[in-house]
């Protein structure tokens, strides 16, 4: 059975969160592991949960990418280990330049949070490989420092991966669908390899039909289908 | 070993926009002040560091704008060294 590791920083908010709903609604073995930790053997998939990993200081994210745990991430992520970065988790790889791009302020300049619609763009993902392209999905967002920018450079920017985009209950992409002024209405991208995934919504707040929306848990049910079927081949992750 | 002052500016590159210093002109413009057509915002980041030369720590600094201090896919930052 999958075995999911959620990585916690000194200011990270959202790592109960993340283990609760893998662990008590998908009843997945899940273990929350410290960010001093030094070696992530035995685990299959990694989470990293939002919060204000070192109250973000500098820049979001910009301290966390020097914890201990962030070199066996480094080699997971390599091996091909699927990852998931939300929202803070999202900042700290960026900064660690396992995703590409940087985060800047909201251009509200507001803290927002909020429900939004994102729309599938690319199914060939570990968390995104039971969904449809084109799926809109109801998740929440919470952050002052959502708006993504790829780095400059033209062509070679447009072909990273983007995997979710902000935008309305049908699918349609607007500035009003965007909670943070995100470039090209971003919400998700993966690096070319896919395994590893950063968003700013929050699956892990959207797995119960009572608190709003189930569309999160279909990310994560994703991700076990995804790794079952690699181990039932035979094939190394 | 002398000791240096080191003066670190991080600003976002002018490609980048600046929500900050976008809600700083509007202010501006909303307190009477005429005249002001652009505002960016940045950070200063002061050190004081030890080492042989001005040259070694000049490239020390480099060092940590690259790695820590700045992003270097939306920010520039520069360098500036004073022995104390």
């Amino acid at each position: 059975m999958p075995s999911f590791g959620v990585l916690f920083f000194p200011g990270s908010n959202c790592d109960h969160d993340c283990y609760h709903a893998i662990k008590k609604i998908l009843g997945r073995p899940c273990e929350l592991i410290w960010h001093e930790e030094t070696s992530l053997e035995g685990i299959d998939c990694i989470v990293i949960p939002g919060g204000f990993s070192y109250g973000d200081y500098l820049r979001a994210g910009a301290i966390s990418q020097f914890s201990p745990v962030v070199s066996p991430l480094r080699e997971l992520a390599a091996s091909g280990v699927p990852v998931i970065g939300i929202c803070n988790g999202f900042q700290i790889l960026v900064e660690s330049g396992l995703l590409p791009g940087a985060f800047i302020h909201n251009s509200s300049l507001k803290f927002v949070c909020r429900w939004t619609n994102v729309r599938v763009e690319d199914t060939d993902t570990p968390f995104t490989c039971l969904l449809r392209r084109g799926e809109v999905l109801k998740l929440p967002v919470a952050n002052a420092q959502g708006n993504f920018v790829l780095p400059p450079g033209g062509d070679d920017a447009r072909e990273r991966r983007i995997v979710l985009r902000y935008c309305g209950e049908g699918g349609e992409l607007s500035a009003e669908a965007n909670p943070s002024g995100a470039e090209d209405n971003i919400a998700g991208i993966a690096n070319n390899r896919g395994n590893v995934l950063g968003m700013m919504p929050h699956p892990e707040r959207s797995f119960e039909s009572l608190l709003g929306s189930e569309d999160g848990r279909k990310m994560f049910e994703s991700a076990i289908s995804w790794i079952e079927s690699r181990n039932a081949d035979g094939k190394a992750i | 070993m002398k000791q240096f002052s080191v003066k670190i500016e991080v600003k976002l590159k002018p490609v980048v926009l600046d929500p900050q210093g976008k809600a700083v002109l509007n202010a501006l413009g909303g307190l009477g002040f005429s005249g002001v057509s652009d505002a960016r915002v940045g950070k200063i980041v002061e050190l004081t560091m030890e080492g042989e030369s001005a040259e070694e720590v000049s490239r020390k600094a480099d060092e940590m704008c690259r790695k820590l201090l700045s992003n270097p896919v939306i920010e520039d930052s520069s360098v500036e060294i004073a022995e104390k």
